[in-house]
This record gives C-alpha cells, sequence and structure tokens, in this order.
C-alpha cells in the first residue's frame, strides 16, 4: 500500500463498442429463437451471461451462420454504415414474414475525435441496461403470438448505400409484416452506439 | 348592484336548460326562508341587509327590471327585446318553407365540372407530393429507401426438422378450465390422504407399473424391484429384483386372487404367486419389453414394444394362443372390458384397436373390431366404464389431450374433451358416475370429471412431476397417483356416502400403522 493508487480508467474503444454490440445481439437473437419456439429446445444450451441465464443454440450450422453474420457486422459497425439489423422469421412453407425483431443502430459522439473514439460510460452500467433489453425480451413470449408452423429465420443488415457487396452476401428484399404491430423495447447504448430493439408482430384476430 | 342583478337575470333567462331560478320558488325553500326569517328577527332585523333578506324572491328585483315580472313562460319574447345577438332559427326564416333542393342549373358550370372530373390528376409534379412521399417513406423504412442496402448473409440457417412442434404450443393453450369446475355435493378433500416414497420408479409414460388387487395388496415396480404393500396391514415385501440391467415393464393382477403377472425389458412375462412368494413360470414369445398387460380370466394379454399383443393361457405348457398385430409401435395400453367381450389396446402408434373376444373362449380374434385413429398421439390411458360395459375411456398423449369416449357395441366416438394436458391415466369410480384422469405439464395433477356431461368436480393437484400410473382401491374409495416425482399419493376421492348407503359394511382397508410410512 504504497504509493498513490493509481485510478485506472476504464475505456470502451470504437472497436470495443462495436463488439459490445455483437455480443447482444448474438445472445439476444438465440434467446429469441428459444423463447419463440422455432428450434427444439433440446437444441439449446444454457450460459450465463450479463447475470441472467440465456440459452444459446448447439446447433452448428446456426453458430456458423451467426458468427459469420456478426463478424461482418462488427466491421460495419466500426464503419458507421449500419442502420438497422433484422431479424426475419418467416413461415418455412408459406415463406410469409411472421415477425421481424429490428435492432436499429445509432451513433453517438464525436467520430472524428483525436485518437480514436472512446466512451468513458462503465461497462457495468451498459451491462445492465443490456440485461434489461434481454429480460424483455425473454418475457415477450408472454403477448407475442404462437408461431404455429415450421419457421426459420434470417438476418438483414440495412446499411449505407456506399457499402461494398463482400462475397457470400447478396442484397435483400424488405420484410413486411402483414397486419403488423410492434411493441419497443428498452434500449441501450455505449456511448458511442445505441441500440434500440422493436419486435414487430402480425396481429391476428 | 342593479346592472349586475339585471345582468344575471338575463342570463338566468336566456339559459333555458339551467335550473330553474324563476318563478314562485318550491314550497321547501320558502319554509326554510320563513324559519331563517323567525331567527333572525331578533337580533338583525334593523339592518338593511336583512330587510332585502326578508323580501320574498319575486319581489327581490323590484323595480330593477321591468322585464323580469314576466313569468317563464313568455321567455321567448323576452329574447327578441333582451338580446338580439342570439337569433334562434326560428326568426331568421326567412326563405320559403320547403322540404326539396331545387338547383338553379343556369348558375353551375357544367363544362367546367365535367373538364374537372376527367381531367388526369397530375400530382407527380408536386412539391408538397413529393415532400409527403418522403416523409411517408422515412416514417415506414426509417430512413431513406433509396439511400440504404439491405444486405443479408446468403448461406442461411437451417430450418427446423420437418414435423418439429413449437413446444410453446402447450404454454398457449394452457388454460386453467375448458368446463367449469361445476359446484357438488360432496366433499373431495384436496390434499392427499397419504404419501409415500416411490424411489426410482421408472418416468416412462409407456410403462404400467402399478396395481391394485381385489386382496387389497398393491404391487409396484420401482426399477428392478417389484413391491407389494399390503393396504389393510401397511406390510411391505419386495416380492422379485431383476438381474443385471433389466427393470420391470409392468404389472397386473388376476381379477380374483394372488397371482401376479410382471412384464419385463428382456420380453419375458412372469407369474408369481404372492401369497407364496413363488414364480410360478416364465412366458416368453415377445422380441422386445412388455409395457402392458391384461387379464381376462385364465388368459393373459401382453402388449410389447414391437406392437403385438400375445395371448397366453396360463394353465397350458404350450401358452402362447395367438398373436395379435394390429399396432406398428409400442402397445402401451391394455385393458379387457369388465365382461371380457371387449380388449382394448393403445399404441405409440396414436391407434386405439378394440378387439371382440371369440365366443366360447377368452381370448380375441386376430383381426381388430374397431380401429380408431382420432387420437393425434400415443394412447395409454384405457378405462371401460364398469356399469356399461361396451364404453371405453381413452386419453392422449401431450399432443392430442383429449379424453374420447368410444361405443364399441357400434364403434363410434360418444365424446370427446380436450383436457389441455396430456393424459396419463384414467379410472371410472365403481362408486359415483364420476372417472378421474392423471396428467402431465403444465399442472401434474388429476382431475375428476362429472360423467357424461364432462364438467369438472375437482382438480387435485400436488404432484411435482406428471402423473404417471393411477389405481384404485377395491372398495372404490381410494386412488392411488404414482407420479414421476418418486412419490405415491393416496385420495380419498370416492368416499361413499355413509348416511346414503346405510350399513355398506365395514370399509376393506384398515387404517395402517403410521410408522410405515415408506414403502421401501
Amino acid at each position: 500500500m504504497t504509493g498513490v493508487v493509481q485510478q485506472s480508467k476504464s475505456s470502451i474503444t470504437l472497436k470495443g463498442s462495436a463488439e459490445i454490440v455483437c455480443d447482444y445481439l448474438n445472445f439476444g437473437i438465440n434467446s429469441i429463437l428459444f423463447q419463440r419456439g422455432l428450434y427444439p429446445p433440446e437444441n439449446f444450451q444454457s450460459v450465463e451471461n450479463y447475470g441472467l441465464t440465456i440459452l444459446m443454440s448447439t446447433d452448428n450450422k446456426i453458430k456458423e451462420f451467426l458468427s459469420s453474420t456478426l463478424s461482418q457486422l462488427k466491421e460495419w459497425l466500426i464503419q458507421r454504415s449500419v442502420t438497422k439489423v433484422a431479424l426475419i422469421i418467416t413461415n418455412v412453407k408459406t415463406l410469409e414474414v411472421m415477425e421481424r425483431w429490428d435492432f436499429r443502430v445509432e451513433y453517438e459522439g464525436n467520430p472524428d475525435e483525436a485518437g480514436g473514439q472512446v466512451s468513458e460510460k462503465p461497462l457495468k452500467t451498459i451491462k445492465n441496461e443490456i440485461r434489461d433489453v434481454l429480460k424483455q425480451i425473454a418475457s415477450s413470449v408472454a403477448y407475442l403470438p404462437l408461431l404455429d408452423c415450421l419457421c426459420s429465420f434470417d438476418i438483414q443488415i440495412y446499411t449505407k448505400s456506399n457499402v461494398d457487396l463482400p462475397s457470400q452476401w447478396s442484397e435483400a428484399e424488405m420484410a413486411h409484416v402483414k397486419n403488423a404491430q410492434t411493441v419497443k423495447m428498452r434500449s441501450f447504448s455505449t456511448n458511442i452506439h445505441k441500440v434500440d430493439t422493436v419486435v414487430t408482430y402480425k396481429n391476428e384476430d | 348592484m342593479s346592472q349586475f342583478k339585471f345582468v344575471t337575470e338575463m342570463k338566468n333567462l336566456v339559459t333555458m336548460d339551467g335550473p330553474l331560478t324563476k318563478g314562485p320558488p318550491p314550497r321547501w325553500q320558502r319554509k326554510g326562508q320563513e324559519n331563517y326569517q323567525s331567527t333572525s328577527n331578533l337580533s338583525i332585523n334593523t339592518s338593511k341587509k336583512s330587510t332585502s333578506m326578508t323580501k320574498t324572491p319575486t319581489k327581490l328585483n323590484g323595480s330593477d327590471s321591468l322585464r323580469t315580472k314576466k313569468t317563464p313562460s313568455k321567455t321567448p319574447s323576452k329574447n327578441k327585446s333582451g338580446s338580439s345577438t342570439t337569433p334562434t332559427p326560428n326568426k331568421t326564416l326567412k326563405t320559403p318553407v320547403a322540404d326539396r333542393f331545387i338547383p338553379n342549373r343556369s348558375t353551375s358550370n357544367f363544362d367546367l365540372a365535367h373538364y374537372k372530373l376527367n381531367q388526369e390528376e397530375d400530382t407527380s409534379n408536386s412539391p408538397t407530393q413529393k415532400e409527403l412521399q418522403k416523409v411517408m417513406c422515412e416514417n415506414l423504412y426509417g430512413g431513406d429507401i433509396d439511400s440504404q442496402k439491405i444486405l443479408s448473409y446468403r448461406v442461411k440457417p437451417p430450418s427446423a426438422p420437418a414435423g418439429f412442434q413449437n413446444p410453446m404450443r402447450v404454454i398457449y393453450t394452457q388454460t386453467k378450465t375448458p368446463a367449469s369446475v361445476k359446484g357438488n355435493n360432496r366433499y373431495i378433500p384436496h390434499a392427499p390422504d397419504r404419501i409415500l416414497d416411490a424411489p426410482d420408479i421408472v418416468d416412462d409414460y409407456y410403462l404400467n407399473l402399478m396395481d391394485w388387487s381385489s386382496g387389497n395388496v398393491l404391487a409396484v415396480a420401482l426399477g428392478a424391484h417389484v413391491y407389494l404393500w399390503n393396504a389393510g396391514t401397511g406390510n411391505i415385501e419386495d416380492l422379485l429384483e431383476l438381474q443385471g440391467n433389466d427393470y420391470v415393464c409392468s404389472l397386473s393382477w388376476i381379477q380374483e386372487g394372488d397371482h401376479l403377472a410382471v412384464g419385463t425389458t428382456n420380453g419375458t412375462v412372469e407369474l408369481w404367486d404372492c401369497s407364496k412368494m413363488k414364480r410360478l413360470r416364465v412366458m416368453d414369445g415377445h422380441s422386445a419389453r412388455v409395457g402392458s398387460l391384461s387379464w381376462n380370466s385364465y388368459i393373459l394379454s401382453s402388449g410389447c414394444r414391437s406392437g403385438q399383443i400375445i395371448h397366453h393361457d396360463v394353465r397350458q405348457r404350450d401358452h402362447l394362443i395367438t398373436t395379435l398385430s394390429g399396432h406398428t409401435q409400442e402397445v402401451c395400453g391394455l385393458k379387457w372390458s369388465p365382461d371380457g367381450r371387449y380388449l382394448a389396446s393403445g399404441g405409440n402408434d396414436n391407434v386405439l384397436n378394440i378387439w371382440q373376444g371369440v365366443t366360447g373362449g377368452h381370448h380375441t380374434n386376430t383381426e381388430p373390431l374397431h380401429v380408431f385413429t382420432t387420437h393425434q398421439a400415443a394412447v395409454k390411458a384405457l378405462a371401460w366404464c364398469p356399469w356399461q360395459p361396451h364404453v371405453l375411456a381413452s386419453g392422449g398423449g401431450t399432443a392430442d389431450r383429449h379424453i374420447r369416449f368410444w361405443n364399441c357395441n357400434i364403434g363410434s366416438c360418444v365424446n370427446a374433451v380436450d383436457t389441455r394436458s396430456q393424459v396419463c391415466a384414467l379410472l371410472w369410480s365403481s362408486n359415483y358416475k364420476e372417472l378421474i384422469s392423471g396428467h402431465g405439464f403444465a399442472n401434474n395433477e388429476l382431475i375428476i370429471w362429472k360423467y357424461p356431461a364432462m364438467t369438472k368436480v375437482a382438480e387435485l393437484t400436488g404432484h411435482t412431476a406428471r402423473v404417471l400410473h393411477l389405481a384404485m382401491s377395491p372398495d372404490g374409495s381410494t386412488v392411488l397417483s404414482a407420479g414421476a416425482d418418486e412419490t405415491l399419493r393416496l385420495w380419498k376421492c370416492f368416499v361413499k356416502d355413509v348416511s346414503k348407503s346405510k350399513g355398506a359394511g365395514v370399509q376393506l382397508r384398515e387404517k395402517p400403522s403410521v410408522l410405515k410410512q415408506c414403502i421401501r
């Protein structure tokens, strides 16, 4: 206990912020896949994160799809070219869009800051914010209608028009939900990226 | 002062729908005022204020306004003179009174109207329209549609395996009561009479691990062991233990006597004499585990995982009489009707077969009499009605959840009830016109139904895992339920009303010793 205790200031870089967003999306999307019953529950494994138990898919193809999509997304997040990430749930047989989860990304702070953009927001606060959103996602089962058909999902990334199309990627049609009802969840922010979560579902009556 | 009075006066007159302030006050008001007068006279009679107070309301305005002297009935005329600013429609009627609209053709410009109507709407040039489109676009898509790309990864994730059903379905359709719990005039305890431990009970929907004999002995299979619990004395005996990895799959008592049939995993059916604790014989014939057994006199029918049903004649050396192959998957429900005319078998192939007994024998024909395919899941719960021997109740598994009633004489479904939960076991009450069903997720409860109305009489909850098997005591008063939570619960839900059945005799079951709480 000699000398001055140096106060280590934890700060989040642009890259770190993009990673936080991607982590959130990974857990959020897996949680949605489980909660909405898209895949058999035995293909999920519980993982502790954000102080919650989240069920992550153990299906290799789903894992691969998510990791390649999210790693590409991370690059675009750093370039500030993503405006929205949409998780589309479609009926396999009729190809009808049953549900859409929008993750809108907004950019905060000055991108031209010297020495790279840095956020001083404590990681704990961010994680708590993310936890609150994930809790809301988990509880959305209470009001979302039952997906009583075989469903698959897809991820669409809305980018600015100047983005080059990487290999293995293609342009997609915007997915619309018929007779839609929208519920907005909480949002969280890293002070660099702000993510809004919105679910749009088919209103049955 | 007087002006204000006038103004308020006028207001009062103009407002037609307000409270009536003009005219002579009602009697109760006058009475009150008189009282006030008499009491106040003593002290403040001399003051000017009081003098004005003593005046009757009609005289209150006095000479302030001549118009106010008019009675309310004349208010319309007053309106005219007092406030010309609020003319009533009646007064402004100057046009001739008519109920038809006659257009003036000379003043209408038909050419222009025609041109306007036929003109192509050229909105694309309008700047306001463009602005509107842009705003709409931003509202709908959250940005300019032209300046954004929607990208997606080409390798799509797989969809769920075919035939997969959303597991949330059960939650979404889970409601408290499909039929209302109707009040009945008999007391049903909602807590179990006793709870016994049943360690290592195999949590398998397709097995039948419990039977209660006519001699009041309960046989329970726990893993490789078969235990006998004498419900009268509370004695517990370990009847047998299978060797190796084998376990007991089914148990069935003969209708009268001490003989117990035991089906095992290796496809044999063992016959035990429980009074001597001795094995009498082992009958083979099946290639896989024997999950269901049912007696009809000296015929023992056994259902196998292969889908075959064999009738064994337990008296003969050559025991195998008939093999029935009406199922393609495991036979998990097997019950002879009480009169021995029909055998009902339910399988994992969702089929319920009714086999007719041969005349002069106790086995059945090799072709099913009726094949019912209405159930959408495995049919395990089967129970024959004690007072209508041709009526069968059957319950389906998780995907089906229905209890169906069949008239086997004519081969039709009489009734069906969605129970909103897996039906694991069914029993008819012999004391009441009711039946009891054991259920799985979500409530793991027992439900007592009124027959034939199928209204819920009671819901007995307590099990923390699904109710696997049900057995009824020989006197019909007590139902024993075996749950996957490794407990056996005794419910005294069909106790006969002593006052109604006067002197029905001593109850068969004596109170067992409290020390023997555990079946081990």
